[in-house]
């Protein structure tokens, strides 16, 4: 009778260290190269893949190659953020003033990492209250798993009150380069002002890769 | 001509007066506690959070502790920080803020901020709505943000 109850413990705690193990498995390897870090500032590419399949703010599935000839800004964040985000996405619509013709080789992008809430209809209002150059992407929950991991970037749901819907998202910050052959080319850390990146981007488009 | 002289000036000065009220950076205080600078992004909706911000200068000789925003826009306000490690941004209640004397506490962008959430009405570019900070010791400072376009880096220059 008392084998049971041990049988069961010992399950339990089997379980116990199979979930532990497989959370730490998640942290470390979504951690090893978060977007923001130094050494990915600094760094070429590393194990960043710019590929993804999504829906734009129009309803279009597209992929990464529909936008190939273009330099991509591309920034992962939700609409219902209220400030790293438009934060941001205020220095992107600065980018594009600022390089005034130039912008037409650029295609600045805003992944939703919160599909749940971020259907094409929320995210085209909200892209457009920002610059109409701005393309908004979401897609299903899947699509944006892949999205993310290809650019290794990190998100994460955090409760706050009672109800489901009632959550925020944790999120890389940085802003990622994409050159016009699909490639990689650099992050840009938050708080990077709307001057330096149209600075820096010149640059490159002077003196392509 | 004597209206002109006469009227002029006085015109000149009323009108000056009203420039200055119109003009004059919002701000307020009590206690040697001054709030100034406050802004906010227009929102997109009403759903979705708006942060404001504004500085705090504690020129008293009192520590003080901020303890909780109101405001009657919003069905839900609170003191929120952005932790940000490794690249990756988090965000939740701040808890009571500490005001040292002689200090001065920044709420802007990726850092604290006062978090709007469940909005009455949506918060357009060129309006303004009221924000009471209540304070341990100084108790409660009402301010108007004026609400600024949505990528808005900082206050109305």
């Amino acid at each position: 009778m008392k084998v049971l109850p041990a049988i069961r413990r010992v399950l339990w705690t089997a379980v116990a260290i199979f979930a532990a193990v497989n959370v730490a498995l998640i942290f470390w390897t979504d951690r090893r190269n978060p977007g923001g870090s130094e050494q990915a500032v600094s760094g070429r590419g590393g194990d960043i893949r710019p590929e993804f399949e999504l829906t734009d703010h129009t309803g279009r599935r597209v992929t990464a190659r529909d936008y190939r000839g273009k330099w991509l800004l591309v920034f992962f964040g939700f609409t219902y953020c209220p400030d790293i985000c438009p934060t941001t996405l205020g220095e992107i619509a600065g980018v594009v003033s600022a390089l005034g013709p130039l912008a037409a080789e650029v295609r600045p992008l805003f992944v939703s990492i919160d599909p749940t809430r971020d259907r094409v209809p929320d995210i085209a209002r909200y892209v457009a209250a920002f610059h109409p150059a701005i393309v908004g992407l979401t897609g299903s929950e899947a699509d944006v798993a892949t999205a993310a991991k290809n650019f290794r970037v990190y998100y994460e749901k955090i409760a706050r009150g009672e109800t489901p819907s009632d959550y925020t998202m944790a999120h890389t910050t940085a802003t990622y380069l994409v050159d016009p052959e699909g490639r990689f080319d650099r992050v840009y850390a938050y708080g990077t002002s709307a001057e330096d990146i149209a600075g820096d981007l010149k640059k490159r488009m002077e003196n392509p890769p | 001509m004597i209206r002109n002289a006469s009227g002029l000036p006085l015109l000149a000065a009323v009108l000056s007066a009203l420039a200055i009220l119109v003009v004059a950076p919002p701000c307020a205080a009590a206690d040697g506690l001054r709030v100034e600078n406050p802004w906010a992004r227009a929102s997109v909706g009403t759903a979705r959070p708006i942060a404001a911000y504004l500085t705090i200068h504690n020129a008293g000789r009192n520590d003080d502790v901020l303890i909780g925003v109101e405001t009657p826009v919003a069905g839900m306000a609170e003191v929120h920080k952005i932790e940000t490690k490794d690249g990756i941004a988090s965000m939740g209640p701040a808890g009571p803020v500490a005001v040292p004397a002689g200090a001065s506490v920044r709420l802007a962008p990726g850092g604290l901020h006062a978090m709007l959430m469940s909005l009455k009405r949506p918060l357009k570019e060129g309006s303004a709505f009221s924000l009471t900070l209540v304070f341990e010791k100084a108790g409660r400072i009402e301010v108007s943000v004026p609400v600024q376009g949505i990528g808005a880096k900082g206050p109305p220059q």
